[in-house]
């Protein structure tokens, strides 16, 4: 599903420039589920943005579904985004003003779904999080674990191949991050690859291969067994 | 463009910030406002100044006879040039140029004017029957003097309006006899001015009958004629060579620029109607400087939206919006601001002017201030297009977004 071969990514630092991914060599099958771990500044998010086609690399070679992503134009890029991947986010990241429902909608409209179908599906998704019940509710009456459920039920509405979710529990508390871990697993077993970025190793603990990131590097990879 | 979720999101953005929205609009608003109402009061001042002109025909050269300046072939400086009805003749002799031709023969000082036992002093203008065409004077009842009047010494006379009002009061006065200086003349037509009212204290006589009967001999006090379709050039051109003639006829001197005194009317009308462009010009020139000044705010209130919403567009990035769905959805709303309190401003300064139109009085140099269609559909083709420029920037500003940078933990 996800073919990482060499990739190199940089940003220009006050006068000189800073390496944060060394040449990351990954590869994830579908239907995995994985996690990366490491600590602050070990390179995780920015290899999460590059999954995501949030940001691009130096050099290397990313394949998507066996579609190559080098050299994306923005908007080849958002149309990609929109077809094959869904995003969760720590900080959720719904769009205030608008109830959950059309928080869940939103991917479908950049889809161009009519908006009554767009409707009935949302519907769907908030139903599978358990959420039907605060359909019209606005995220600001959401507690946390309402609020990460809406977001993945968001991230799942387009029915995308793979779910990027960066440190999804970082802003929730234990028990609601096992609720939320759940959901995930969840997706997990309706056959969706599923990857989380996270430094809770409790969380890493929950997936089915855990890929340590130190420095830029893949310094080694754990499997679990018995999930 | 026309996508309901667009103008429903458009929707939500303006009521979350009412009173910031309201104040951009408002800055729009005024501009639009303040332009319609300048290029209305422009186009009172306009119909004001056009008006005066109505008086007279626009397209004619007025002749005076004067004095003399500079000496020339024995004659001394200070001596009066006197028009004849050879001067008459001549100018009628002429095919070019020359449309309606009229003579003036002024009596010394305004006659008393008797109907029975009334009295009342008005002007008298002695004149050829084209005269009519000179000063648009309108025929209200009866006819203005005619050649068989002019032919035949006839004692007629076309009176004002205001003439008749006074001197007959209910009667009316076609047919009637009324006395000038103890002579009798027969009414034969009533008629009003546009121009003026003092144009309706008039009395015309034809000028032959003047001439014989208050010992004017062949005299003659002012010569006009109008220049039917010719261009400013031609008739510039024509008034040239009609100085160098009189000057020639009356023995005046090449030089002396004061015997002889043309006016021609469409000159002053050009110039006129040069000053008013000129005014126009300065008006948009204003208008358009009070118009930006909204804009200006418009675009600064759209950075300040796409600023605070960087993190939603961040988001709707991150779920698949196209950068062109981010630029369209900022510059709507800009288009849909200005567009809006523009139009707002337009109807309400139409409005003013409206009101101001039907309830003020027309005077001499204001008269129905007025905004024409042309005027206002580009009013409002501009707003779109400043609404769009207004938006341009920050819309650019917005697809720039980065959804990491949006996206990342403050």
């Amino acid at each position: 599903m996800i073919e990482l071969e060499r990739i190199r990514k940089s940003y220009a630092v006050g006068g000189g420039t800073l390496e944060v991914l060394k040449g990351i060599d990954l590869h994830i099958k579908e239907g995995e589920l994985v996690s990366i771990m490491g600590s602050s500044g070990s390179g995780k998010s920015t290899l999460l943005n590059i999954l995501g086609l949030l940001d691009a690399f130096d050099s290397g070679n990313y394949s998507l579904n066996q579609t190559s992503m080098n050299q994306l134009s923005e908007t080849q890029a958002a149309q990609y985004r929109n077809a094959f991947l869904g995003f969760v986010f720590q900080s959720f990241n719904l769009i205030t003003y608008k109830n959950a429902l059309e928080n869940v909608a939103l991917p479908l409209y950049y889809k161009k779904v009519p908006r009554k179908r767009r409707n009935e599906m949302a519907m769907d998704y908030l139903d599978k999080v358990g959420l039907k019940d605060w359909a019209h509710h606005l995220p600001s009456e959401l507690s946390g674990g309402q609020k990460q459920r809406v977001a993945i039920a968001r991230a799942l509405i387009t029915e995308p191949k793979v779910i990027l979710a960066d440190e999804p529990t970082g802003a929730l508390d234990t028990n609601t991050s096992y609720e939320v871990m759940e959901v995930l697993k969840g997706i997990h077993r309706s056959g969706i690859t599923v990857i989380i970025v996270t430094h809770e190793q409790d969380i890493a603990d929950m997936t089915q291969r855990i890929i340590h990131l130190k420095d830029g590097m893949i310094v080694n990879e754990t499997r679990e067994v018995n999930v | 463009m026309f996508d309901l979720d667009k103008w429903a999101e458009i929707g939500h953005t303006i009521s979350k910030n009412k009173l910031r929205t309201a104040l951009t609009a408002f800055s729009v608003f005024w501009g639009i406002f303040m332009l319609v109402i300048l290029l209305g009061s422009g186009k009172g001042l306009q119909n004001g100044v056009q008006n005066e002109f109505n008086d007279d025909a626009v397209n004619s050269i007025w002749i005076y006879p004067r004095q003399t300046s500079l000496a020339f072939k024995g004659f001394q400086p200070g001596r009066r040039i006197r028009f004849t009805t050879e001067d008459f003749d001549r100018l009628e002799a002429k095919n070019f140029g020359v449309e309606h031709l009229t003579g003036r023969f002024y009596l010394n000082g305004s006659g008393t004017i008797a109907y029975k036992n009334k009295f009342g002093n008005y002007s008298i203008r002695s004149v050829h029957p084209d005269h009519q065409y000179l000063e648009n004077t309108l025929i209200e009842e009866g006819r203005f003097i005619n050649q068989l009047d002019v032919d035949q010494f006839r004692k007629t006379a076309a009176i004002g309006k205001k003439v008749a009002q006074e001197l007959f009061e209910n009667e009316n006065p076609i047919g009637k006899y009324f006395k000038i200086y103890n002579i009798p003349f027969q009414v034969v037509g009533i008629f009003n001015d546009e121009g003026s009212e003092r144009e309706t204290e008039m009395i015309y006589l034809p000028i032959t009958t003047a001439q014989k009967v208050f010992n004017g001999g062949n005299r003659m006090d002012q010569l006009m004629f109008t220049l039917g379709d010719l261009t400013l050039d031609e008739s510039l051109a024509l008034q040239d060579d009609l100085e160098k003639e009189f000057g020639a006829i009356h023995q005046v001197h090449p030089d002396d620029e004061r015997a002889i005194y043309f006016s021609n009317n469409l000159d002053r009308f050009q110039e006129f109607m040069g000053l008013m462009n000129g005014i126009r010009v300065f008006i948009w020139i204003i208008g358009i400087g009070t118009l930006i000044a909204g804009i200006v705010g418009v675009s600064n209130i759209m950075l300040i939206v796409v600023k605070e919403r960087t993190r939603e567009i961040g988001v709707r990035k991150a779920l698949g919006a196209t950068p062109y769905s981010i630029v369209s959805l900022i510059l709507q709303e800009s288009v849909v601001i200005t567009a809006v309190s523009g139009y707002l401003g337009l109807i309400l300064g139409v409005g003013l002017l409206e009101f101001v139109s039907a309830n003020i009085p027309p005077s001499d140099f204001f008269r129905y201030p007025q905004v024409d269609l042309k005027v206002a559909v580009s009013t409002m083709i501009l707003l779109v297009i400043a609404g769009g420029f207004a938006g341009f920037f920050p819309a650019m500003k917005a697809a720039k977004i980065q959804p990491i940078e949006a996206l990342r933990d403050a």
